[in-house]
């Protein structure tokens, strides 16, 4: 734990230039992670800006049916409002099956897609980290793996001492939903506003696995949109954990369904607990286009989306068991969106 | 036989007396003590898993404005005994585990004290570590007995030859995780050294029992008991972590005792508790069983592997259960220990019992189902007549009647066949058999005085969230022959007459005796009138005590188990226990106590898990975010019923402690319902979908 300076800004514009303006700070959200870390000192920033007074605490509806989310709504009210219920169930469903009620009490929309990975070795300042400490290595590879990557991954055993090694999984069940529908990220930073669709604010690690996003530094997220979806389409989230609540996820899927007859149909996949961003599983999109949602044809396109996978083994088993996960629960989920129909 | 007591309040449903206290948040624990200018202490923790410390640069935290004090084993005092490695704190350069204190901070705020903990730089002389538990391990050894003084091994027959001549067997290995407590409570203790004062050193401690607690501070720091005084009202949970000081207790002391007259607060963080706190450690366990067609055990044996630390011999006694539970001609117990790099393990509710009753009865499960014969039945068809291991009576086995009434309740007469599936889920039912030790402890006294037109009784007992603070007075009420309105008993105090530990599910058994020996007394002596001021006090060994009886609490666990056809999650609706453990001195705080221990069970069986990482020398998983506790959500129809059990042979009241039976024999039922849900038998817990998967498809 480190001394830290603390302010509460004016405006949403002075916020990020304070932030900016130094290299040590960080906003402040609802805090159920940041404060975390300020704790274990994963996190040591020199300031911290406070922004939860300052953006819009609004759902409000766009004019081609999408809503619009601020980003200080929390997960309870997002989780309960009923155009999100109506109109995107696999939102509210996702945010209900992450954290506890106090939890979502205080997590914001903007700051759930930002919360860090869980890996035990990312919150433990006493072993090697990359993401945590650039170029320290990675203690996940062959250690407790059950909640790490399979995919986006380079090798089932990448190099645990090179500095662009990481197997963390991104931890929120919010963004997975968020990748499925499409979402957009309105942004603030020093530079001036811009928006990134939600598929393309988290990154893979890449060569630089302390990133886990394309903010830079100074950057806020203000608003999530929420693009309408298709008449009838339907949404599920499904999460499969180790235990009944407040666990993380082993693996989910969000999927929507859209499309009047089977030549129309479209299917959006996304994974969560797989990889170091939600996964968007395009290749079996693409292959269920306008096909029938058989057991076997979403199993097979899930084979191919999965040929990259890479189990990783490690002390308590590994994590292979994921791979054939994925394509169980994301045939459950899509049997379940078609039962009725 | 004793004389029980006429019950009128005992059996009584009593709400806690602490309740209202507790709820309200002004029953104070002991990080909570209301105390002038406390400070603050933070530990510095050995980030390696064997070696040496070879410098320490404290200069940094103790440029801190407001740090008081940086100990380390340099200048840390020297303790009067370094017997008990654990304790002794601060006294070496050596590291025999990671995580291993190698320092503290004392400063006026806690914030303060840890921010200057991280600054403390420790170097290390690293060797070469062996933390990992493996069935041959290379120094496995014999201990000379196994917790608390139990025979090591035990043998009678011949094992082998009913192995080769028998019409069924099973042969089989299973085993146990490593678990960490995890009372809710975190280790906590406020310390005051005051040198000028009449008892120089008072401790607030979360504790299982004040007075084991001061022996232990007396002996490490070299005091006298009348120099410490140890408080400890209420305990929010142990479950056997606070039944021993572990080396917290003593560096908040030695904490202290570096800034005279100022009290030091110190609690661990809840990453701390798992490698400082005591654990259970992993069981291996070698389970070889022989039956006749009928299903009359010819040969039961266990031979179990588990670890201790390298500084401290914990060896828990897995394979006792095994000695006395079902009859058979031939039997074998062992017991060998790998000395690792590790933490020290310690108690764990119900130690042996709890991993001891997962292998023997999974295997029985396995047996029943090799020849045939329904569980329930295989298990009342091996009841034996008299205590296996001692040959001595029953003072009262009801596992057959548990059994039976837990089948009528739980419907196991109609239950689902093997493989049944209703919808998206695989159902299955599980059985297996439970059982706790009667103990009492050798030392406990009570005063009993008539003070104000009210019955003060004073014990130094603890209630660990358990109810001693309600149920004591039902005892003393009934031994009285008072309303029990009429008792205030007085506990958690080491100026009140000395207690044994809360331990072995042996506190209202053996606190409750110690009570009823003054009260008699005292109504023998002062008669139903007794003037202001007039007291007795009664100690334990005055009580009556047959030991030419076998004394256990006995019990039958029945679990629904699904599992989910796609993903293998795995749900229990239905976990119904049904107990014979002597009589209920109050079934509000009995109940609780029961479908506790279900729970944790439950828990063991699904979700508990300490993963260790071999390759650092540390549980990879350590907080709550990541060591899965059951919660509420997983939790179905947990029941906890029991027997109208009389028992004339144990105490005067005639209970035989209910503390530890509920997690006995629960992971069995659980995973012998999975396999029945899915054919897929987990013999290592927990239970987790990964292993259940491949059975699915």
């Amino acid at each position: 734990m480190k001394p830290f300076a603390f302010a509460r800004p004016g405006s949403v514009a002075e916020a990020v230039r304070q932030v900016a303006a130094e290299p040590g700070a960080v906003f402040l959200g609802g805090g159920t992670n940041l404060v975390d870390h300020l704790k274990l000192g994963v996190a040591t920033p020199e300031l911290v800006v406070d922004v939860r007074r300052l953006t819009s605490r609004e759902i409000s509806d766009l004019p081609d049916g999408g809503l619009r989310l601020g980003a200080a709504t929390t997960n309870s009210e997002v989780a309960a409002d009923r155009r999100v219920r109506e109109r995107y169930p696999v939102l509210a469903q996702a945010l209900l099956a992450g954290a506890t009620g106090q939890l979502r009490n205080l997590a914001t929309t903007g700051g759930n897609p930002l919360q860090r990975t869980r890996c035990v070795y990312f919150q433990d300042v006493t072993t090697a980290c990359n993401k945590r400490e650039p170029g320290s290595g990675c203690s996940a590879v062959n250690g407790y793996t059950r909640y790490h990557a399979v995919l986006g991954v380079p090798s089932a055993m990448p190099d645990p001492t090179a500095p662009e090694t990481c197997i963390a999984t991104h931890p929120s069940d919010m963004a997975v939903a968020l990748a499925a529908l499409d979402a957009v990220v309105h942004v603030l930073g020093p530079a001036g506003e811009r928006t990134i669709p939600f598929g393309e604010l988290h990154r893979l690690p890449g060569d630089d696995p302390s990133r886990d996003t394309v903010l830079g530094h100074g950057e806020l997220v203000t608003a999530i949109d929420l693009p309408p979806l298709p008449d009838g389409a339907r949404s599920a989230y499904r999460k499969v954990r180790d235990r009944a609540s407040y666990a993380f996820a082993l693996v989910s899927v969000a999927a929507v369904v859209a499309g009047d007859s089977t030549s129309e149909r479209t299917v959006r996949i996304a994974l969560g607990g797989v990889a170091h961003k939600p996964w968007r599983a395009a290749r079996a999109e693409e292959l269920l286009r306008g096909t029938p949602l058989t057991e076997h044809a979403v199993g097979h396109a899930m084979g191919v989306e999965l040929t990259t996978a890479q189990p990783q083994p490690g002390i308590d088993g590994g994590n292979g068991f994921k791979i054939p996960l994925a394509t169980r629960t994301v045939v459950a989920t899509l049997r379940d969106l078609t039962r009725e129909t | 036989m004793t004389e029980l007591l006429e019950p009128r309040a005992i059996g009584r449903g009593l709400v806690r007396r602490d309740g209202e206290a507790k709820v309200r948040g002004t029953a104070t624990y002991a990080y909570e003590t209301p105390v002038e200018r406390p400070a603050y202490a933070f530990p510095v923790q050995a980030t390696v898993a064997r070696g040496r410390v070879t410098a320490v640069d404290t200069s940094a935290a103790e440029a801190l404005d407001g740090v008081l004090a940086v100990l380390t084993h340099e200048n840390a005092e020297r303790l009067a005994s370094t017997d008990d490695q654990e304790l002794a704190v601060l006294q070496s350069a050596e590291v025999a585990f990671r995580g291993q204190l190698v320092g503290v901070v004392v400063a006026g705020t806690s914030e303060l004290a840890r921010q200057a903990a991280d600054l403390v730089r420790v170097e290390y002389a690293v060797e070469e570590h062996d933390s990992e538990l493996v069935v041959d391990h290379p120094a496995l050894y014999k201990p000379e007995k196994v917790n608390p003084s139990f025979e090591t091994d035990t043998a009678e027959g011949d094992v082998a030859a009913a192995m080769a001549t028998a019409h069924a067997t099973v042969e089989q290995t299973y085993s146990t995780a490593m678990y960490h407590n995890n009372p809710l409570e975190p280790h906590a203790t406020t310390a005051l050294w005051d040198p000028s004062a009449e008892v120089p050193l008072t401790v607030w401690d979360s504790t299982q029992g004040v007075h084991p607690d001061r022996a232990a501070v007396c002996e490490v720091f070299g005091l006298g008991q009348e120099q410490v005084r140890v408080i400890c009202p209420y305990v929010g949970g142990g479950f056997g972590s606070k039944g021993t000081p572990h080396a917290n207790v003593m560096l908040a002391v030695l904490a202290a005792r570096a800034v005279p007259g100022r009290p030091v607060k110190l609690a661990l963080t809840r990453q701390q508790m798992f490698f400082l706190a005591g654990y259970r450690t992993p069981t291996i366990q070698r389970m070889q069983l022989a039956a006749d067609r009928t299903g009359r055990l010819q040969a039961i044996a266990i031979d179990v592997v588990e670890q201790t630390s390298r500084i401290k011999e914990f060896a828990e006694q897995t394979g006792v259960p095994t000695r006395m539970m079902y009859a058979s001609p031939s039997r074998r117990t062992t017991h060998r220990l790998a000395p690792l790099d590790v933490p020290v393990p310690s108690w764990m509710r119900a130690p042996g019992e709890c991993p001891g009753m997962f292998g023997p009865e999974v295997a029985l499960d396995e047996l029943a189902e090799a020849l045939g014969i329904d569980p329930v039945e295989l298990r009342i068809r091996n009841e034996p007549a008299v205590d296996p291991e001692t040959g001595k009576p029953w003072s009262s086995r009801h596992l057959v009647e548990c059994l039976r009434e837990g089948a009528e309740r739980f419907g196991w007469a109609d239950r689902p066949p093997a493989r049944h599936r209703e919808g998206d889920w695989f159902v299955g039912t599980g059985v297996a058999s439970s059982v706790y030790p009667t103990m009492r402890m050798a030392t406990s006294e009570a005063v009993v005085r008539f003070e104000n037109g009210r019955y003060v009784v004073e014990i130094g007992a603890a209630d660990l969230g358990t109810g001693a603070w309600t149920v004591l007075p039902q005892i003393a009420a009934d031994a009285l022959d008072v309303p029990v309105d009429d008792v205030e008993v007085r506990i958690g105090d080491t100026r009140l007459p000395e207690a044994s530990v809360a331990g072995g599910s042996s506190g209202t058994n053996t606190w409750g005796s110690a009570i009823t020996v003054a009260a008699r007394e005292f109504r023998a002596k002062f008669g139903r009138d007794p003037g202001d001021g007039d007291e007795v006090s009664g100690s334990v060994d005055q009580a009556a005590m047959d030991d030419t009886r076998a004394a256990y609490a006995f019990g039958a666990q029945f679990a629904e188990v699904r599992v989910n056809a796609d993903t293998g999650e795995l749900r229990v609706p239905r976990l119904y226990g049904v107990f014979a453990a002597g009589r209920i001195i109050n079934p509000r705080t009995a109940r609780s106590q029961l479908i506790g221990g279900m729970t944790m069970g439950l828990s063991m069986a699904l979700h508990e898990n300490s993963v260790w990482d071999p390759r650092i020398g540390q549980v990879a998983n350590h907080d709550l975010a990541e060591y899965h506790v059951t919660v509420n959500a997983d939790v179905g129809d947990v029941q906890a019923h029991w027997l109208d059990e009389h028992d004339p042979y144990v105490n005067a009241m005639g209970s035989k402690g209910i503390g530890e039976i509920g997690i006995t024999g629960t992971a069995a039922a659980v995973v012998n319902a999975v396999h029945r849900a899915t054919g897929v038998r987990v013999r290592d817990l927990p239970v987790t979908l990964d292993k259940v998967l491949p059975g699915l498809s």
